[in-house]
């Protein structure tokens, strides 16, 4: 059994518990073993892409050096988290100003430069397990179901930092999508953004934005819309006024192995 | 036109923005353009004549929801979306600059509002 440290993140402890629980679940039934590190804090929801922020992006940096103090890669689950890390890590490894102040001031017993791995879930199905190995262990196939995939833009971009796959004709849900049995619907918003934080001071533009993605998705025959994202689902849910049901990857992956009841929303 | 808050938001977004075009593909591609006085590209134009201050009291520094569209799809490689943070800085880490303050986060809660949308406000509108 692999194992690997495991960021949840804020989100994870609390509203987003489902996200959490079942992919913690699916990665044991997968023969990956999650650790937590020790005392971690909260990623702080967004990157600030400004040179001359620090102290913003030291809890990304307690974390990846927690992961490379214990001589692992770090999978993180929620998207933001996942933006939030890997941009750090990215900036890091580059910017020799961010690294010397960051270091300053952290005083590790070694700098660090952006060595740890960081694979989102999904990149741990697909780059560790592995889709055609995933896709054996499904004992409950999802057939004959329509699944719209949301990207959102946390998962994708910045590309040069994220890495995840094509920016814009990403294919990484919809071959998990496959592997689980059920059939993944293209639409034109997955990829765009659903109104994140702006929900807590205009909720019309919040209701605009996760409407269209919702609606888009919606004509294109989906069934469901699935997202690795809290804020997202929040959003899709709550500002959109529409009646598709949205589900974190991980429980329809939980479901596809077994490990959780069907939905029956 | 100020050259000390343009230095300090051509240093702090690290944006060259003389690789800009004009082609407004950062603007076309922005899901705030229609809430936005400013929009991406103008962003652009106007941190290069040095306008920063009509750009830090506009409303737009807070319409732009970090999608990173305008990074990803600007064809010069300009990244328009750091330009608008660097101005946003600028403006919220002024004395009384917060547009956000903890007194106020329980009157915008609700039972399902997950903790990474209020993290993520406090580090938008807030220093």
């Amino acid at each position: 059994m692999e194992t690997f440290t495991y960021y949840p993140g804020c989100t994870l402890r609390t509203k987003a518990k489902d996200l959490d629980t079942y992919a913690r679940a699916s990665a044991e039934a997968l023969g990956i073993a999650l650790e937590e590190p020790a005392d971690w804090q909260c990623c702080g929801g967004a990157y600030t892409t400004a040179r001359d922020e620090i102290a913003t992006k030291l809890s990304a940096v307690r974390t990846l050096n927690s992961a490379k103090e214990q001589g692992r890669a770090l999978i993180t689950v929620c998207s933001a988290c996942h933006n939030v890390i890997k941009q750090t890590n990215y900036d890091i490894s580059r910017d020799e100003d961010m690294a010397m102040k960051v270091n300053n001031y952290l005083q590790l017993p070694e700098p660090y430069a952006g060595e740890t791995t960081v694979y989102h879930y999904l990149e741990m199905l697909r780059d560790v397990v592995g889709f055609d190995k995933l896709k054996e262990k499904v004992v409950a196939p999802l057939k004959g179901v329509k699944i719209a995939a949301y990207y959102g833009c946390l998962l994708l971009r910045p590309s040069a930092a994220l890495a995840m796959d094509d920016p814009e004709n990403p294919t990484i849900m919809e071959d998990f999508i496959r592997a689980i049995g059920a059939t993944p619907v293209i639409y034109a918003q997955r990829n765009e953004c659903c109104g994140g934080y702006i929900t807590l001071e205009d909720k019309s533009q919040a209701a605009k934005r996760s409407g269209a993605v919702m609606g888009s998705a919606k004509d294109q025959g989906a069934d469901m819309l699935i997202t690795a994202c809290p804020l997202c689902l929040y959003n899709l849910k709550k500002n959109s006024g529409s009646d598709l049901p949205v589900y974190y990857f991980t429980e329809i992956l939980a479901q596809a192995l077994g490990l959780k009841e069907g939905n029956d929303e | 036109m100020n050259k000390n808050l343009k230095e300090q938001v051509l240093r702090s977004s690290g944006v060259n923005v003389l690789k800009c075009m004009r082609c407004g593909k950062c603007s076309g591609t922005c899901p705030s353009y229609d809430e936005m006085e400013y929009h991406p590209h103008q962003f652009v134009y106007m941190v290069e004549k040095g306008d920063i201050e009509t750009l830090m009291k506009s409303e737009s520094i807070y319409k732009c929801l970090t999608c990173f569209a305008c990074v990803d799809r600007c064809p010069r490689g300009v990244q328009p979306a750091k330009v608008v943070e660097a101005v946003r800085l600028a403006a919220v880490r002024q004395q009384d600059g917060n547009r956000l303050s903890a007194d106020q986060i329980p009157s915008l809660l609700d039972e399902d509002l997950p903790q990474q949308a209020i993290v993520t406000a406090m580090r938008k509108y807030a220093k």
